[in-house]
């Protein structure tokens, strides 16, 4: 057992979920008691989803557990396809369920034989791999059962004539995620590459098995992609790229190793005026980092915490792009502690990997830095700390889901990171004024009341009633009890007074 | 669907396919009602991040509650239970020093049968914290009983003595419901007006104040939900239950208060002028309701007492859902919501146990309901199909009980009415292409 208060990553069935719920046409049956179904408000809450979530629970109860749950699976999968007509129902149990030990394979079996739709079961250990893990494995899961498909039906994909790209990894709930592949798609267009498919948001899983007429696979988040990419080279021996273009040193990377991966097929590309371009009179970070603004932030102190792709990213961007000192740099995935550690090298004094929220919060009140870059978490303990924090990787918050267009990726991604980065630190004249004045906070003057003291009192009681009312609508309560208390002439508010003012300034 | 005829209210039962939250939600707000009290939920990642997600409840600001994760060790009961939990709560003592510590149970410590109630005395008396365990478990609860399985456990450690003399000028009456204390301040006001004392409440607001219990002594609950609580007050407690409406809305509320004082033969006085006050309050809200249509997909049980208000209100109920429906413990309230469809002359809803919400969402699409009461997962897409809604779950935690806060419950219910009406002047209604 473990003391836990928090957690950085979900449980697994939520990993396996995001991606079934990406597709187009593909139904999850959660094998879970009541409650369990909380996916559901999240997708239908956070992407503000206004189609009924694909994902329905059949319930776990007593009655359940009694007669064995075979029969009820299978009912609820027969049942979701006649209703919704899928083209794919997976199966995934919980945390609880898992440990009921059942032959859910078999289930999976049974109901494949009534049903239009393909069944498969979710293949993950819900005791061993949280929620990214869970949809790296599922995506791969899925792809790789579509492409063993179109194998045994000896079907042949031809490579498309002009240079292609798929996308990986472009998933439900992800941070910041819709934008991300909108600015992908942007991008490759600028490069003359064809999209051939984006998976899994938005795609059919019948035409899975043209994903290797594509010239090369893309995955911007090593967290959901990677794992569909090294069974597509080992497969189709198609190359992939995994450098997240996220900065201006990293997007011009990844588009060289884009342009050398066509060039060796046969291709003949040269993206270097168009990364010169971008760079230099598009994007307006690069310039920003030698404007005189940014010059304020030479040497400041700051702090990177969340997934390994973006907090790596930051870390990079922030060390090399921005002058700004990295204290030190952490990700909560702790399987891919490897990769960090090799990425930010010499980007930062130090490299913590742990998914204990706990131990970031002393480092970080011990580190003292000037801005943190970390997840929704670390922006609360720089709430506590009076420390600022900009907001750069999941777990995710409504606040990442924003209406306006604000990509972390590509050239546009450059921009909004550099904004990022420099609302979040105190700014240029402020930091002296502040230093000078010490402070320009005036709410303690605003806070005295604007009424004349009066020979208003208060009973003990309504004043301790008063007390439990919160701070930010006491003044209005007591300015409101007490005007009702002067129109009837009443000098002692008591608590029955105060219920009566209530009622009659709010009716 | 089985079908029973009783009484003229119609009571169906579906598949319980629905969708609503998990009973461990009820530590949200009972970690900040009982003050002195520390919340262990011991359970899975899947536990721990709906409450971290779905119930917003971050484990944040130094919080009052924890959970106990299982991992694969102890699924697989390789590790000692009584051990690790000893470990777990001498690390909760010696940080956060409660005066008592919850445990909750859930679906995974039912599944691996692990004997909370008898690892729990034993090792209270070890640690010398009392240790209470409730069973809020999804596969026996929905939602809002959570708080049910917490207060039945919490009835069989009330003190049954007391320390100085009963006073009382009758024979002492323990509320029983989590409410927040401006609530609980203006109900036993509503009572003291009618000369009739509350000698406690369960829970009260810290746990070493919880009120004495005697056998004999009247309960009444302000909660739907809570009829194990009720139940065990009577069996174990041998207290005397008045059954009655629930306090919400003013109708409720009079009815509650009237019940009570007709145990104590008391008659009450100014209430029906006090009811006929707040009514009249309210006509600017009623107005945006009257002959409007509400529909219940089912997720708190409060579904009943709010339907019974809104009828009153003039709207018609086609459906109230609900996840369970004990009829004994809200006899009184179903009584209330024939008679006061009777009173309105408006037909009967029928009361849809464990309903199916695919159905449903066929029957809301026939209906076209002008109100759906729904939990979190079917606003949006309904709001995008133009049926106007509102969260469940924001009567779990508003105001809603007592005369005075009817208006909180109005100002819920006409708020999606409100927005909308001063939306309606820009056209577009319907923001999804499928039906």
């Amino acid at each position: 057992m473990k003391l836990a208060y928090w957690m950085y990553a979900g449980p697994a069935h939520i990993g396996t979920l995001r991606v079934a719920s990406s597709f187009k046409k593909v139904h999850a049956i959660m094998h879970a008691p009541l409650g369990d179904d909380y996916f559901n408000v999240m997708r239908s809450m956070l992407e503000r989803d206004r189609d009924f979530t694909p994902v329905t629970a059949s319930v776990v109860d007593r009655h359940v557990l009694a007669r064995g749950s075979q029969e009820k699976v299978v009912e609820n999968i027969t049942r979701k396809d006649r209703e919704e007509k899928p083209d794919l129902v997976i199966l995934t149990p919980t945390c609880t369920s898992s440990i009921l030990q059942e032959d859910l394979q078999n289930f999976v079996s049974r109901a494949s034989i009534e049903t239009e739709a393909d069944v498969l079961l979710a293949d993950v250990n819900h005791y061993r791999v949280n929620e990214l893990q869970a949809s790296d494995r599922t995506l791969e899961q899925i792809v790789t059962f579509y492409m063993e498909k179109a194998k045994s039906n000896n079907i042949l994909t031809k490579k498309t004539i002009k240079p292609s790209v798929n996308i990986i990894g472009a998933v439900s709930l992800g941070f910041h995620n819709q934008h991300d592949i909108a600015e992908l798609k942007r991008l490759f267009h600028d490069l003359d590459i064809q999209i051939n498919q984006v998976i899994p948001e938005n795609a059919s899983v019948h035409d899975l098995k043209n994903l290797p007429s594509a010239w090369f696979n893309f995955v911007p988040y090593r967290e959901t992609g990677l794992m569909t990419a090294l069974y597509l080279k080992k497969e189709f021996n198609m190359p992939y790229i995994d450098i997240t273009p996220m900065g201006i040193v990293q997007t011009a990377t990844s588009i060289r190793s884009i342009q050398k991966i066509l060039n060796a097929l046969g291709a003949t590309v040269n993206y270097e005026k168009y990364i010169d371009e971008q760079t230099r009179f598009i994007s307006q970070s690069a310039w920003f980092s030698r404007s005189i603004d940014c010059q304020n932030l030479t040497g400041k102190k700051a702090i990177v915490f969340g997934d390994a792709t973006h907090a790596a990213a930051i870390t990079r961007i922030l060390h090399q792009e921005m002058g700004i000192h990295v204290a030190w740099c952490g990700t909560y995935c702790k399987y891919d502690e490897e990769w960090f550690r090799e990425q930010v090298k010499g980007f930062c004094d130090e490299v913590i990997i742990s998914d204990d929220h706990g131990l970031i919060g002393d480092l970080i009140a011990k580190t003292e830095p000037a801005a943190i870059f970390g997840t929704q978490m670390e922006r609360h303990i720089g709430k506590r700390l009076n420390i600022p924090c900009g907001v750069i990787s999941s777990p995710v918050h409504i606040q990442n889901f924003p209406l306006s267009y604000r990509p972390f990726l590509g050239y546009e991604g450059t921009n909004q990171i550099a904004d990022l980065v420099y609302n979040s630190f105190t700014l240029g004249m402020e930091d002296h004024l502040l230093e000078i004045f010490g402070g320009h906070d005036t709410t303690e003057a605003l806070s005295v009341g604007i009424s004349a003291d009066d020979s208003l009192n208060w009973s003990d009681e309504a004043q301790k009633e008063l007390s439990k009312i919160p701070g930010f609508v006491r003044g209005k309560v007591k300015r409101n009890t007490e005007k009702f208390a002067r129109d009837c002439s009443k000098n002692l508010i008591t608590l029955e007074l105060m219920y009566e003012a209530k009622e009659k300034v709010s009716s | 669907m089985s079908i029973v005829q009783s009484d003229a209210l119609t009571f169906e039962c579906e598949t319980g396919n629905y969708h609503t939250f998990c009973p461990i939600s009820c530590v949200s707000w009972l970690y900040q009602k009982i003050e002195d009290s520390f919340f262990l939920v011991i359970g899975t990642k899947t536990c721990g991040y709906f409450l971290q997600n779905a119930m917003g409840v971050m484990i944040f600001a130094e919080p009052r509650y924890a959970m106990a994760e299982l991992e694969e060790g102890d699924i697989s009961a390789k590790l000692n239970d009584y051990g690790e939990l000893r470990r777990l709560c001498l690390q909760i003592k010696k940080d956060r020093n409660p005066s008592v510590i919850f445990w909750i149970g859930t679906c995974t410590t039912e599944i691996i049968k692990m004997d909370l109630e008898g690892i729990a005395p034993k090792l209270e008396a070890e640690i010398r914290v009392p240790i209470v365990v409730a069973r809020a478990n999804g596969l026996d609860y929905a939602f809002t009983q959570g708080e049910d399985t917490v207060l039945a456990a919490m009835a069989q450690r009330c003190p049954s003595h007391h320390y100085i003399e009963n006073t009382n000028p009758h024979v002492p009456l323990v509320l029983f419901g989590s409410l927040p204390d401006p609530v609980v301040t203006q109900l036993v006001m509503e009572l003291k007006k009618q000369g009739i004392i509350v000698s406690g409440w369960l829970p009260s607001k810290r746990y070493t104040e919880l009120p004495v219990i005697q056998e004999g002594y009247y309960v009444a609950g302000v909660n739907p939900f809570l009829s194990r609580t009720a139940t065990t007050l009577m069996r174990r407690r041998k207290t005397k239950l008045i059954g009655a409406p629930f306090p919400i809305g003013p109708d409720g509320t009079r009815a509650w208060i009237e019940k009570i004082c007709s145990v104590f033969s008391i008659k009450p006085e100014g209430l029906a002028e006090r009811e006929k006050d707040i009514w009249d309050s309210l006509e600017d809200y009623i107005a945006l309701i009257r002959g409007k249509s509400v529909f219940f997909m089912g997720d708190n049980l409060l579904e009943v007492s709010l339907a019974r208000f809104l009828t009153r209100c003039g709207m018609t109920v086609y459906e109230i859902g609900i996840p369970y429906m004990d009829k004994r413990y809200q006899a009184a309230e179903l009584a209330l919501l024939k008679s006061t469809c009777d009173d309105m002359n408006v037909m009967m809803p029928t009361i849809v146990e464990k309903p199916d919400n695919y159905n449903q969402l066929d029957r809301i699409r026939d209906l076209k309901p002008d109100l759906v009461i729904t939990g979190m997962a079917h606003a949006n897409p309904l709001e995008a199909r133009g049926i106007n809604t509102k969260w469940s779950v924001e009567f779990t935690f508003a105001q809603i009980h007592g005369f005075t806060n009817a208006r909180d419950i109005l100002e819920l219910v006409t708020r999606p009415l409100r927005r909308n009406l001063s939306l309606s002047e820009l056209g577009w209604d319907i923001y999804s292409k499928q039906g």
